[in-house]
């Protein structure tokens, strides 16, 4: 972990509601390298966004509440910083590229205009730049996202863009000044299949160009597997294991990641699992033990009762289940 | 030989933007399901798919061609249904969040199709209710919960269920589970499939995921900007696609095995945006994008053509 730019260290984040503590993640460890692609799957409610956003503090304070863990940026604790030095950390360093394309741009501003303002944000230019200047590198950043004719487009407002378009809008707005990390939120979810295709190719090719690291959030192993090096499987606010990616699907150890590559429809047709009974657990006031346990299939008596610690198997695949804890 | 359930011949559903200009939404689509079928519809956003499910209910008017449903043609002067109609044909929606009325409980939300078609006598509303939430695997205390407070696949089951309540011939099920995790789809699919077989259903199944059309569905039909581009068998359709759009979207699905990787056509790199549907290309519309387009392509729109059995396709490579 030596080059790791990013460490998360038994994270847990807790959201006041009324009726108690949510406690939605629960203790996650989490590490990225430089340039290196790592990959966060997990269901809806399981708590990667949280755990995401967490790292550049975008939740509002009155409503999450970290008890415990460390976030560490290139050995500095993010949790512990002031204002201005989380502000240059969202400046230049790690930016964010959120789910849904139509609710990350402003309906009331131009493309061109928007993209302006994140350059201005980010302090990442000559100061002696005039107005021209900044364009040019707007335009140098449209371009890098295959986007044809980019001055119509930069003077364009986001209703007049396609969904594939405005996503690749995003993904400009992240890159157009150098950020080492860049954290993708299901960047393909609302988009078709071949435009998704086309944004992964991208945002891979310019990750891999320049350098970055990335962080793909997804809930579909599909695309995980298309796109990055190392796969966190997240469940109810736990990792529940993490392997190479090629390791995962050759060799799943987990229960839950076993039942729900079972339940990824096939290709090959086959027909279709019975699914993965059960629900995700009351975060409110969860049961001890594994979260995992009422809807395991290899639950054995200790599971109920206590939390699994995540140990190693072998190089950089790790799981936490007592199935291997004697092993 | 099982009759058509279902044939649809040249529709259409335009949409006025202004005087001149519309969107042809569906346009001039031909295709028939005959009873026991599952026909699976797979395209884009912005294809038709759903365009052709609400036209068919009578949700939306269409501007051309014939509906023909258990033998009776449906009038094209309005876009009224007969009772009959909305007895044997039910619809189950993409968003169950948006299609259960949030002010209504389940028990309320079932009773409403069992009193419209007379399913059964008054006195025997609560044990029917209570008869069709067993068949979809729900507990008897659903009868009194709100869409609120249950979950998105349990919504979603409800949302079959009152589809089953008129007792149907025929269901149009449109992305059911597009809003699901992956665990949930898999019970949700399940359950259709089950209810398919003991109630003798016939099924539209409407998806953009191809490898959950691989396993559900009996034939499939493939859209792009309003007019179908492929119809085969399913498994036909996987092994042997013919058109340049299916083979870039069969080439394009993320999978999870190297068998399944072997499986796809070869990589088809999908270039280009999918054009407005206010301005459709002439000719064919998928030459901006096709890898193997020719010149007539440019010019003139194909015809759909039977290549082999039960296999139609729409391109100039196949005349």
């Amino acid at each position: 972990m030596n080059d790791a730019i990013l460490n998360i260290k038994n994270l847990k984040v807790w959201y006041n509601t009324y009726r108690g503590y949510a406690k939605v993640v629960d203790g996650v460890n989490f590490h990225v390298g430089t340039g290196e692609k790592v990959g966060l799957v997990g269901e809806s409610g399981c708590g990667k966004t949280t755990t995401m956003k967490s790292v550049l503090r975008v939740i509002d304070s009155s409503i999450n509440h970290i008890p415990e863990g460390e976030i560490l940026y290139r050995d500095k604790d993010i949790l512990k910083m002031n204002y201005n030095d989380l502000q240059q950390i969202r400046k230049k360093s790690i930016s964010m590229i959120s789910q849904a394309p139509s609710a990350a741009l402003n309906p009331v501003f131009t493309v061109g205009e928007q993209l302006l303002d994140v350059i201005r944000y980010s302090e990442q230019y000559n100061k002696k730049s005039g107005k021209k200047d900044l364009m040019d590198m707007a335009v140098s950043a449209i371009k890098d996202v295959m986007i044809s004719d980019p001055e119509r487009i930069l003077k364009s407002y986001p209703h007049q863009l396609s969904g594939g378009m405005k996503q690749r809008i995003c993904i400009a707005m992240s890159l157009v000044t150098p950020r080492e990390l860049l954290i993708a939120d299901e960047p393909g979810t609302a988009l078709d299949v071949t435009i998704q295709d086309q944004i992964h190719r991208l945002l891979r090719a310019l990750v891999e160009e320049k350098g970055r690291s990335l962080i793909m959030i997804t809930h579909s192993l599909g695309v995980a597997r298309e796109l990055v090096d190392r796969i966190y499987v997240m469940y109810a606010g736990n990792i529940v294991e993490v392997a190479k990616t090629k390791d995962l699907f050759s060799k799943p150890l987990h229960p839950y990641t076993k039942g729900l590559m079972e339940c990824v429809p096939r290709l090959s047709g086959g027909g279709v699992t019975t699914g993965i009974y059960g629900y995700i657990p009351n975060y409110i006031n969860p049961a001890p033990g594994c979260r995992f346990c009422p809807r395991c299939p290899d639950a054995m008596d200790i599971c109920s009762k206590e939390k699994p610690q995540t140990i190693e198997i072998s190089d950089g695949h790790k799981v936490a289940c007592f199935k291997y804890t004697n092993s | 030989m099982s009759k058509e359930i279902v044939t649809i011949k040249d529709l259409k559903t335009y949409f006025p933007i202004d005087k001149t200009k519309f969107v042809r939404a569906v346009d001039g689509v031909s295709f028939n399901i005959k009873e026991g079928e599952i026909m699976g519809l797979v395209g884009e956003s912005g294809s038709g798919k759903s365009t052709i499910a609400y036209t068919f209910m009578g949700m939306y008017k269409q501007s051309g061609g014939e509906i023909v449903f258990n033998g009776k043609t449906i009038t094209t002067k309005d876009n009224k249904r007969d009772m009959l109609f909305k007895k044997d044909a039910q619809i189950v929606f993409q968003d169950p969040g948006s299609s259960l009325n949030p002010y209504q409980d389940v028990r309320q939300i079932l009773s409403l199709p069992l009193k419209v078609h007379k399913i059964v006598s008054p006195d025997k509303i609560d044990e029917k209710i209570l008869e069709i939430l067993d068949m979809v695997e729900l507990p008897a205390s659903f009868m009194y919960k709100s869409p609120n407070s249950i979950g998105g696949g349990e919504k979603q089951l409800v949302s079959v269920a009152r589809a089953l309540c008129s007792n149907p011939k025929f269901i149009i099920l449109d992305e059911p589970t597009s809003s699901l995790d992956v665990s949930i789809q898999a019970k949700i699919i399940n359950m259709l499939l089950k209810l398919h077989k003991e109630k003798k259903l016939t099924y539209m199944f409407i998806t953009h995921d191809l490898s959950l059309m691989r396993n559900i569905s009996t034939k499939v039909a493939i859209m792009y900007l309003g007019k179908m581009c492929e119809v085969a068998p399913t498994e036909e359709f996987y092994k042997s696609p013919m058109h340049p759009y299916t083979q870039m979207l069969l080439s394009s699905i993320p999978v999870i095995s190297e068998e399944e990787e072997a499986l796809k056509p070869k990589k088809v790199v999908s270039t280009g945006e999918i054009p407005s549907p206010v301005d459709i290309p002439k000719g064919c519309s998928f030459h901006t994008r096709c890898n193997q387009k020719m010149d007539i392509c440019c010019i003139e729109d194909p015809m759909m053509n039977e290549v082999s059995a039960e296999h139609f396709v729409r391109c100039h490579l196949y005349k």
